[in-house]
């Protein structure tokens, strides 16, 4: 049942939200580009885009967070606005569930779910309606929070249903919701669908994004796709098959073809064996061989990150040994890894990746400092600029000037850059966490290709991915991991895009 | 109460230490528990806790103020010449122009903080010598000994015994710890001075107006810097203008003691009050023991040097059970 | 051409020349306003002055620009003033001898060092925030030397040592030298070591330089430990210029040296900062203290100056983008 509440009656037929011509460009980057975006109400509706295809800033711009330049239009339920601020969009029932959530970890879970009702100007806190506000939001989600408790106590999964108790608490007729099962279990993402399913029929309109997309197209009924921050088109779920959003997503034919190759006989360059850290990852075996990319997909939270520590030295395991070119080594530490010739390159490379502030060559001569100083410790101005020149050829990376902060180069040029500081300690093995995160689909090629050619060169690779289809194409075999055991191991050539997908994401 | 120290283990912690030091100090000294040593313990402790007070505020946004106890002398001065204007004045009178001076130096603090987008630290290390250097050099260091009376008066406010009573500041800093809770705990603006300093863009976002916020904390600390600086005054019977100086580590150091958070976004009265309490006590306790009064600020420093590494090490554990899940935050 | 610009702001920072500006500015107008300006007298007396806020400054660049901070820098020179004091004294007082006074330089320097890796490994090892732990460490180290002292001062140094304090060498004042000497040392740890790589990249994102296999902790604790020695080397000098010792000397530059880092343009959250244009500051710094003096106003008022100084240059610094881009707006 449709919320009214306007005069107009005209307007109850209108849709929740219809946005035309909206434009957005930073810093010469254009993210947005006369893209128009319609949700009706009680419509629930896909957002699909790769990474950087303009997704976020798109919610951004209904949520009045960011504002799109002149020409746009923008109408809330049949009413037209010239601009949105944040709490605007707010009153006229937009809610955003951000990927980073937005919470506050040190208030009460109950505070954190009516928030929206401590806002403003100066009134009594009563506990007890906030509380309740809670509760009845959370009944409506049909899960069961410790109220009282700090929210940072909840663990991450459970902090995903508060942020969405959060906008059901504020009332919202259209929430967005960006990215929300990727840290939850299947049993928990089926609890939330049918909550969608369930606000979708009292009326709520739910905006979805997510990179699985056989849950986005069992839920939703329309999509719209971006394409570098150009409006690709909407589509009816009915008649849309996973493939087929794949390729309006991508803008390529997938007729990609798989690249595995066998390397049974290969000597194993890192393995381990029954490695277990409790609570992260249990009785691991794996082997990767020289020249081999080596996939490892599974849920956010099945311990791959967790493993991939390990090996890098970050972690020590509780049990089991790993062993690199046959011989058992323990790292004490993360130096001792990358000595050994191990490399990782992080998931996080806004935060762990790279040092944004600081400059590009500093950023690439970071792995490296030993070679490029004597023994007192000096560095010789000479061979940093060499080892800075090597790094920017060997990867073509394209910079300005090496002294720019790191930050100012486009995702894919700073993965380059991650990738070339990396190779500058010639590692055996490279472990590479999402390394296409961020990275605009256009250049995600490029990338493979590095990986494929430095598979080529001997070094073992190990990818962890978040997209099965990313490992399906780009690894000569692909293992799954669930809950911190590996349990499976496929080969490309003998298994089905779609069969591993819902292998993974059952 | 059960329910509140389960979720704030900072503060349990303290108590239970706090506990453990009454008990060991009462049976080590027979002139511990006594009515008029847990008296004066109270009348030399009131001043910090109302600073401690205005300060959490302050560090629960997020922010830092070096500069308060400077502005709370120059509050006595100010405050000074105005009631002699006012031909003296009554506490009425003195709690309003020391109230309003302190809250007018805090706002120059959040303007700056806020205008400029300078951060904290730093303004508030400018204003630090700003007003002390112009303090100095417009009383050129003298002291102001001819006060009105009702200021110098001592009050008692609650009798303990034959020669202990609780004196007027111990009333200011129950009525300043009042009102801070009431303001923190119980009202709209402080649950969002709490979200403001826990998570800033979250805040934003969710349409906490933040210039404001920045007013009222440094607003607060300022009118806590006046009222402390009011009751100094009556303990001391004098304005000194570089006694107050050095007082604003001290007081922080026991303000985290407390469980507040460089960093914001935690903090409470409850722990200031223990905070700054560990700290008297063991003061008092090693002056009853009788150890060499030059021997204190060892002991203390030593104190809290165990107690912030104590708490790095949950705080160390933390972080690695964090690590590994940093999957928030990612662009798209 | 670029490249040259760039070499520049490598050695210079960014914002050198707006402070070199100011200061020829402010010589101009001291030297217009006060004939005993621009006196050899004057310039010699200003290099003797400005030596002990340069070292200490110094020792509050490292942490700083590491994303740390010491509030322990004048507790630390203090006490290794003391170390020094000390052997000094064991070894005949005015008649110790050279030998004794470099023994006790080395111990004053170990000291120093110890103090400050104690405290660097608090912060490294065990996540304690460095404002906390250096503010403990400050009190722990002033405690201790109020113990050792009971408060007094120690003096009765060879003759000798007023050479160090009080000499020239081909004109320039020896703490001038002093103070160079351990500004090029800084400059070169800082710009052109695998040591001073590791604290920028540290001072910007910590875990990220941990993942690229940055030692963190190692640096950490060697950032504090160096600003400890950096802090003995000023209370050598300390000593050598006063003939004296005393806990509590020198408090009142501990906030001047964090308001000089930051004038020279050094980001308080860390990773940047040069030590060039610090080094100008303190030059402004002295400039402005000692053009005031003579004009007859007190160190007071330089306190002021000073911290309306650095609230006018970080408002500048704020303006100066936002008017350029102003000015962009209405050219288009």
């Amino acid at each position: 049942m449709p919320v009214a509440e306007h005069d107009e009656s005209a307007a109850d037929a209108a849709p929740a939200i219809r946005f035309d011509r909206v434009s957005v460009t930073f810093g010469g980057v254009r993210a947005l580009d006369g893209v128009s975006f319609e949700v009706d109400r009680g419509e629930v509706h896909c957002l699909a885009g790769e990474n950087g295809s303009g997704k976020s800033t798109l919610i951004k711009v209904v949520a009045g967070v960011y504002r799109p330049e002149p020409g746009a239009h923008m109408e809330y339920f049949g009413r037209p606005e010239t601009t949105v601020t944040p709490q605007l969009a707010r009153r006229r029932g937009v809610a955003v569930i951000w990927q980073d959530l937005a919470l506050f970890p040190e208030m009460t879970v109950a505070e954190n779910i009516a928030f929206d009702h401590l806002v403003g100007g100066m009134r009594l806190v009563e506990h007890g309606a906030i509380r309740k506000i809670a509760e009845s939001a959370l009944a409506r989600l049909g899960v069961d929070l410790d109220l009282g408790a700090r929210l940072n106590k909840l663990p991450i999964a459970r902090r995903q249903l508060a942020a969405i108790a959060r906008a059901l608490a504020s009332d919202a007729k259209l929430i967005f919701m960006d990215e929300p099962t990727a840290s939850l279990t299947q049993a928990e993402t089926d609890m939330l669908l049918d909550v969608v399913r369930t606000l979708s029929a009292s009326g709520v309109a739910i905006v979805f994004v997510s990179h699985r997309l056989a849950e986005v197209l069992e839920v939703s009924s329309r999509a719209t796709v971006l394409r570098d921050g150009r409006l690709v088109g909407v589509f009816e779920a009915a008649g849309l098959s996973q493939t087929r959003l794949t390729e309006l997503m991508t803008g390529k034919q997938f007729d990609q073809r798989i690249s595995a190759r066998s390397f049974a006989a290969a000597p194993a360059v890192l393995s381990v064996e029954d490695l277990s850290r409790h609570g992260e990852y249990e009785g691991v075996n794996l082997a990767l061989r020289a020249g081999e990319v080596v996939g490892l997909v599974g849920l956010i939270g099945a311990g791959r990150t967790e493993l991939a520590h390990t090996l890098f030295g970050m972690t020590r395991p509780d049990r089991g040994a790993i062993r690199l070119n046959g011989r058992n080594i323990a790292f004490r530490n993360n130096r001792d890894a990358i000595a050994a010739g191990v490399a990782y390159v992080s998931e996080d490379r806004l935060a762990l990746g790279l040092v944004q502030q600081q400059s590009i060559a500093d950023n690439l001569v970071i792995t490296r400092l030993r070679a490029i100083s004597n023994a007192a410790g000096a560095i010789s101005r000479a061979k940093k600029a060499a080892a800075v020149a090597k790094g920017v050829t060997d990867l073509a990376i394209k910079i300005g000037r090496p002294a720019d902060a790191v930050s100012t180069l486009s995702g894919g040029n700073q993965q380059r850059v991650v990738l070339a500081k990396w190779l500058a300690t010639s590692p055996k093995a490279l472990i590479l966490d999402c390394p296409t995160v961020g990275v605009d689909v256009g250049a995600r090629d490029g990338i493979y290709r590095i990986i494929r050619r430095l598979a080529e060169s001997g070094i073992a690779i190990l990818l962890i991915s978040d997209e099965v289809s990313e490992a399906f194409f780009n690894a000569d075999r692909v293992l799954h991991m669930a809950a911190g055991r590996i349990v499976g191991d496929y080969d490309p050539r003998s298994v089905s895009l779609a069969d591993l997908e819902s292998a993974v994401y059952a | 109460m059960r329910d509140y120290l389960r979720t704030h283990e900072g503060e349990a912690r303290l108590l239970a230490v706090l506990a453990g030091l009454v008990v060991f100090l009462s049976a080590a000294s027979p002139s511990f528990l006594t009515a008029a040593n847990l008296a004066s313990l109270m009348n030399n402790s009131a001043i910090n806790v109302i600073w401690a007070v205005g300060l959490l505020v302050v560090l629960i946004s997020g922010g830092i103020d070096i500069s308060f106890a400077v502005a709370a002398s120059v509050v006595q001065y100010l405050c000074f010449y105005a009631l002699m204007a006012v031909g003296g004045g009554d506490w009425l009178v003195g709690v309003v122009f020391a109230g309003a001076i302190g809250v007018a130096i805090g706002a120059v603090n959040a303007a700056l903080i806020a205008g400029f987008r300078i951060i904290s630290i730093v303004v508030t290390i400018a204003t630090f010598n700003a007003l002390f250097g112009l303090l100095m050099f417009a009383t050129a260091g003298r002291s102001l000994y001819d006060l009105p009376n009702w200021w110098t008066e001592r009050i008692e406010v609650v009798r303990l015994g034959d020669h202990a009573a609780l004196a007027l500041p111990v009333a200011a800093m129950a009525v300043a710890m009042a009102s801070t809770w009431f303001l923190i705990s119980r009202t709209t603006i402080g649950r969002q001075l709490y979200a403001f300093g826990d998570n800033p863009e979250g805040a934003r976002r969710a349409g906490v107006a933040t210039t404001p916020m920045q007013f009222i904390a440094y607003g607060w600390m300022g009118l806590m810097a006046g009222i402390g600086g009011l009751m100094q005054v009556n303990i001391v019977q004098e304005i000194v203008p570089n006694a107050l100086i050095g007082r604003e580590l001290d007081v922080l150091a026991a303000v985290v003691l407390g469980g507040a958070r460089l960093g914001g976004g935690r903090g409470t009265v409850l722990g200031c009050f223990l905070g700054v309490l560990l700290v008297a006590i063991t003061q008092n306790g090693l002056n009853l023991l009788g150890v060499s009064p030059y021997a204190f600020k060892m002991v203390i420093g030593l104190t809290i040097l165990a107690a912030i590494s104590l708490s790095g090490v949950d705080l160390a554990a933390l972080a690695t059970a964090k690590s590994g899940r940093r999957k928030l935050g990612r662009p798209d | 051409m670029v490249d040259r610009i760039e070499r520049h702001y490598a050695v210079f920072g960014r914002d050198v020349w707006g402070l070199l500006g100011f200061l020829a500015l402010a010589l101009i107008a001291f030297a217009a306003a006060a004939p005993q300006f621009l006196t050899a007298a004057n310039f010699s007396s200003m290099a003797f002055q400005v030596s002990d806020l340069g070292l200490l400054t110094l020792a509050m660049l490292m942490p700083i620009i590491s994303g740390g901070f010491n509030l322990a820098i004048i507790a630390t020179a203090n006490l290794s003033g003391l170390t020094l004091a000390w052997i000094l004294n064991l070894n005949g007082g005015p008649q110790a001898g050279v030998l004794a006074f470099a023994g006790g330089a080395a111990a004053a320097l170990a000291v120093g060092g110890a103090s400050g890796a104690a405290m660097g490994a608090t912060i490294a090892f065990l996540g304690a925030h460095p404002i906390l732990a250096s503010l403990a460490m400050m009190i722990f180290l002033r405690g201790l030397g109020e113990y050792l002292t009971r408060g007094g001062d120690i003096s009765g140094f060879p003759d000798f040592l007023g050479e160090v304090g009080h000499g020239e060498l081909l004109g320039v004042p020896v703490p001038m030298l002093v103070l160079v000497g351990a500004a090029l040392f800084w400059h070169f740890l800082l710009s052109h070591t695998r040591h001073g790589f590791a604290v920028t990249m540290i001072g910007s994102n910590a875990r990220a330089a941990e993942y690229s296999g940055v030692p963190v902790k190692r640096t950490i604790t060697l950032v504090y430990a160096l600003s400890g020695m950096m802090c003995a080397l000023a209370g050598i000098l300390m000593l050598t210029r006063f003939n004296s010792v005393r806990v509590g000397h020198g408090d009142s530059l501990l906030l001047v040296t964090v308001l000089a880092c930051f004038l020279g343009g050094v980001d308080p959250f860390g990773g940047f900062g040069r030590v060039a244009p610090v080094f100008v500051a303190l030059l402004i710094l002295q400039t402005l203290s000692s053009g005031l003096n003579l004009l007859g106003a007190n160190q007071h008022l330089s306190t002021a100056v000073w911290g309306l100084f650095l609230i006018a240059v970080m408002s500048l610094r704020w303006a100066g983008p936002v008017l350029a881009k102003l000015l962009k707006r209405t050219k288009e």
